[in-house]
């Protein structure tokens, strides 16, 4: 009975646990402060999209989420655990990026497969049966024997976006993931972010496609020169910025 | 349509009769010019004979073996002195970065034959080396030096993006080098990595100075037994021709199957 009662605090503890918590984080590239006093937290399912010019420390924002930047300063959790924790279940923060990164010289299959067998030791016949099942998921199953650079940008993303599914992660970073596709290939990749969104997924993506924004964020970041200049729903966002370099840049992005 | 193909293959066919012709001539008049006398019937002999129902390998042959155990010894322990080498020279560590430097400034700077004399009189003995091993290790420490430079370049030609990818999808930095980083390098680092090989078993013929029976000192013994240096040094340069010419067919065949169907449309 007080078991029964213990585990359920933590259950709704857990429920209630913003699965990504910064605070006061600090980066820095040699003299250029790339992320400011980063205070922000990300709910379990959570969609928060993250906008702002170039150089604003977007994309270093969400690569400090999985490690592969690390912060000079403040305390960043996932999952309650830093970053670079070992605990962390290995692609359980899985990343999309701006040019794919396919591994070019393994099949689409292979491209899949390779982490669930070295990392979570599934035959390669399980593997083979989960990558085939993320491959329908994004609509390309019939490329599997296909090596990347026999595809086109948009089937690239989705592959990859695939290959992050493999690892069943619970958090999905998308950096700029239709920044290099041409314009006919957006859409099929946004679709695919759009489902992940519907069946609950955590995500953060830095875009700029603010349709997408509008659709299924939960939460806009505006972020300029490593700060978080303002943070609500997109409605709010779009329609009434507050701060005047948000307006100013909605102004430039919206204006054609 | 048939013309296309059979004019330029006669075409060259002449060309390399003339050459041929040209260089027969030069080489027939200058023997002719010394009193050299031609005994091109005693190759084969020295090359292999038959006896008792068998075919046994004679000196050149036994050579060759020789030569293709050292080179093929030192190959293994020169990609991993320069695997290794390479690794540490991007790594983070200072003291590593400063090995690997050392390392390839000291063997690059200094020639072979002296390298060869060190170990041999000096460093071998003093740790308990057999002459063959110091042979194998002399060659495997001169070509790692160059090798290590080639993964290096190699390494850094591979996109950072795919270390971040291979990282997110939680691979081990150990699955990350052999599953995704290498497989590239090697792929990418053929043409000059062939070179390293062949220049590895043409260099092997330098340890013949350390009294190792390679194809080259065979060769010597014979033209000091026999007194057909023309005859003798002919057959044995063709011989390290052979091996390095079909050593670079295997390198461009390789190339091809590895890399043709992920590197171009």
């Amino acid at each position: 009975m007080v078991l029964a009662i213990k585990n359920n605090n933590i259950t709704a503890q857990l429920i209630s646990m913003n699965v990504i918590e910064f605070r006061n984080v600090d980066k820095w590239f040699g003299s250029f402060q790339a992320l400011s006093d980063i205070n922000l937290s990300v709910a379990q399912g959570d969609i928060v999209v993250i906008c702002g010019p170039s150089g604003s420390g977007k994309s270093t924002l969400i690569r400090c989420v999985n490690g592969l930047e690390a912060f000079n300063s403040g305390h960043l959790s996932v999952f309650g655990h830093s970053p670079q924790d070992k605990k962390l279940k290995p692609g359980s923060i899985g990343m999309v990026f701006q040019h794919f990164h396919l591994f070019p010289h393994l099949t689409v299959l292979e491209n899949l497969t390779l982490a669930p067998r070295r990392t979570l030791k599934m035959s390669q016949q399980q593997a083979n049966q989960l990558a085939l099942h993320y491959l329908d998921r994004v609509k390309i199953v019939d490329q599997a024997n296909k090596y990347p650079v026999q595809l086109s940008g948009g089937q690239q993303q989705r592959v990859a976006i695939a290959r992050s599914l493999c690892m069943q992660p619970q958090i999905l970073l998308f950096d700029e993931p239709t920044s290099a596709l041409d314009p006919e290939m957006i859409n099929e990749v946004l679709d695919v972010m759009t489902s992940l969104a519907a069946e609950g997924m955590t995500m953060m993506c830095v875009t700029h496609e603010m349709g997408f924004a509008k659709q299924v964020a939960d939460k806009v970041i505006f972020m300029d020169e490593g700060k978080i200049v303002e943070s609500a729903p997109p409605q709010q966002l779009f329609d009434s910025p507050t701060h005047p370099r948000t307006q100013a840049f909605l102004e430039q992005i919206l204006s054609y | 349509m048939l013309s296309k193909i059979v004019k330029p293959a006669l075409s060259a066919l002449m060309q390399i009769l003339i050459l041929m012709a040209g260089i027969t001539w030069l080489l027939q008049s200058g023997a002719k010019a010394m009193d050299y006398q031609w005994q091109w019937q005693r190759v084969p002999d020295y090359i292999a004979f038959f006896e008792d129902g068998e075919w046994w390998p004679a000196e050149l042959l036994e050579g060759l073996l020789v030569t293709l155990k050292i080179s093929s010894l030192s190959l293994v322990a020169t990609l991993l002195i320069g695997l290794t080498m390479a690794l540490l020279r991007l790594s983070n560590s200072r003291v590593g970065q400063l090995l690997s430097r050392l390392y390839i400034e000291l063997i690059r700077n200094t020639p072979l034959l002296v390298q060869i004399y060190l170990l041999y009189f000096i460093f071998g003995p003093m740790i308990g080396l057999d002459r063959f091993s110091t042979a194998v290790l002399a060659l495997a420490l001169f070509q790692g030096a160059y090798t290590a430079e080639i993964f290096r370049a190699g390494l850094n030609s591979i996109p950072a993006g795919q270390f971040e990818a291979a990282k997110s999808l939680g691979l081990t930095p150990f699955s990350s080098y052999k599953d995704v980083i290498l497989p590239q390098v090697v792929q990418r680092t053929l043409p000059p990595l062939t070179n390293e090989v062949v220049s590895l078993i043409k260099n092997s013929s330098i340890v013949s100075v350390m009294a190792i029976f390679d194809l080259t000192t065979e060769g010597r013994n014979i033209v000091s037994e026999t007194a057909m240096p023309f005859e003798i040094w002919f057959t044995v340069a063709a011989i390290y021709l052979l091996l390095t010419l079909s050593l670079s067919g295997l390198s461009a065949w390789m190339e091809h199957k590895l890399g043709a169907q992920w590197r171009s449309q």
